[in-house]
């Protein structure tokens, strides 16, 4: 059966690591390419770049950095940021990721998900999703946008299983609420997101611990997503899988 | 050692190269059926869909080259789609047929409980007790949603076969001689994938050795 995966997420701005960084000592934790061979070494199932620089020449920054760590990274790559196009998602690609994640773009032009998935295969097509509790409803969830500054209205799960119906191959949902506060995953959101679609879930945003993870996987996510508690050296990814494995989840136990 | 990656379409053709070139290969690429035809190694990556990679392979020629060259047992390596392409056809594009070196057929994975088959699953080779010891058992990475079923066919005609369970079990990769077809990705495979890939490659550059020594080289 196949493994529940975890994936450490290296937020990229300039070529460099940005979020939750912090720099000590002679150790550069910022460099994508030493944090890329640290995390696959430790025992990651995947890894995922997040390119959030917001200028032309931060993009192109950033398909370097997807280069440099792809020279050296021997488990899968995904990569998201930025991508509009078809063409953008096929240049990520040939710079070396294996999936590309499609957001905004994608909201405003659903269609790019069928089109992406008809010339790289839905393998390729990850839709990256960022949810968050509605004002007048918290039990329900809206898809957020610019960081938080637009809230769509759009109702999350019913955007999750359209994406999926275009060809969207995994959800890559975070929740705008949790994201940076370490009060673990929202597992509301993950649970209604998995009776609406049948194509692999990776939940984000807020984990802190081990056992926020085994709670998602156990709410019916395949994959948990994790960028601060990895950079700031919390947990390595082998601490954490000793943990779920004797809370008894399926894991990858060999680096 | 040089291999050639075949170029039909957009794959993840960085991850394959960056692979081979960890474990001292060096890789080029090509959409030429003559330099397919002739060289010592060849690499057939996963592309887009079975009908998009069939009418790329018919269209280049480059398919009628694999044919032969997998027929004379010459060094080719085929990932994931690449897989599938070489088998007779498809659910995926009802009505196109595949290479056909392989007498199989892709169909849906039966009874997944999520498609694609996406993350790591454990790949059992039986090896058979031939004396060479198949490629490394253990722990692979997929993404796909089709697969080959029929391992007993395939074991028939003379391929040695690893399987893996999801739902229901598939044929994870086959093998003859210096011909492999891996429905994981081994690029993508970390340790496991890295050994596989550099026992392929020890093959191939065994096979040229023993080409050129009888004065027909390979490359």
């Amino acid at each position: 059966m196949v493994k529940r995966r975890i994936i450490p997420c290296l937020d990229v701005r300039d070529g460099r690591v940005v979020k939750g960084v912090r720099f000590q000592g002679l150790v550069d934790s910022g460099d994508p390419v030493e944090r890329a061979a640290a995390y696959e070494a430790q025992g990651a199932d995947e890894l995922c770049i997040l390119d959030v620089s917001a200028t032309p020449e931060g993009r192109s920054n950033a398909a370097a950095t997807v280069v440099a760590v792809r020279a050296i990274l021997g488990i899968p790559l995904t990569v998201g940021g930025g991508v509009r196009t078809v063409q953008d998602a096929a240049r990520l690609l040939e710079a070396g990721a294996d999936k590309v994640a499609v957001n905004t773009a994608a909201l405003a032009r659903p269609e790019l998900l069928a089109e992406i998935r008809a010339s790289l295969g839905a393998q390729c097509t990850v839709l990256a999703l960022d949810a968050g509790r509605r004002l007048d409803g918290p039990s329900r969830f809206e898809v957020i946008t610019h960081s938080g500054k637009v809230r769509t209205g759009l109702d999350a799960i019913e955007w999750a299983r359209r994406a999926a119906e275009l060809g969207a191959g995994e959800i890559l949902a975070t929740s705008w609420d949790r994201d940076g506060t370490g009060d673990g995953y929202d597992l509301e959101l993950l649970a209604a997101l998995r009776a609406a679609v049948g194509v692999p879930i990776v939940a984000s945003g807020g984990a802190s611990h081990a056992e926020h993870m085994s709670a998602a996987l156990h709410a019916g996510a395949d994959a948990v997503l994790a960028a601060s508690i990895f950079h700031r050296g919390d947990f390595t990814v082998a601490d954490l899988k000793r943990t779920l494995l004797a809370d008894g989840h399926s894991l990858r136990n060999n680096p | 050692m040089k291999v050639y990656l075949l170029k039909t379409g957009v794959a993840n053709v960085a991850s394959v190269t960056a692979a081979f070139e960890r474990v001292g290969a060096t890789v080029q690429l090509t959409d030429d059926p003559s330099v397919v035809q002739g060289a010592g190694a060849v690499v057939l990556p996963g592309v887009g869909s079975f009908g998009a990679g069939m009418d790329a392979l018919d269209r280049s020629g480059l398919g009628a080259a694999l044919i032969g060259r997998i027929e004379r047992g010459a060094p080719t390596l085929a990932i994931c789609l690449g897989l599938q392409l070489l088998g007779r056809a498809s659910e995926e594009a009802p009505g196109v047929q595949g290479l056909g070196v392989l007498p199989a057929d892709s169909i849906r994975l039966p009874r997944a409980p999520r498609l694609p088959h996406f993350g790591w699953n454990t790949v059992t080779w039986q090896s058979g007790g031939t004396q060479d010891a198949a490629p490394p058992s253990g722990e692979a990475y997929f993404a796909h949603t089709y697969c080959l079923r029929d391992a007993g066919t395939l074991e028939d005609a003379g391929w040695t076969v690893a399987k893996t369970t999801e739902g229901s079990t598939f044929v994870a990769a086959v093998e003859r001689g210096s011909v492999l077809a891996c429905q994981f990705h081994p690029e993508l495979s970390g340790a496991l994938g890295a050994r596989t890939l550099a026992r392929w490659l020890q093959r191939a550059v065994a096979q040229g050795a023993s080409a050129s020594s009888t004065g027909v080289s390979p490359w």
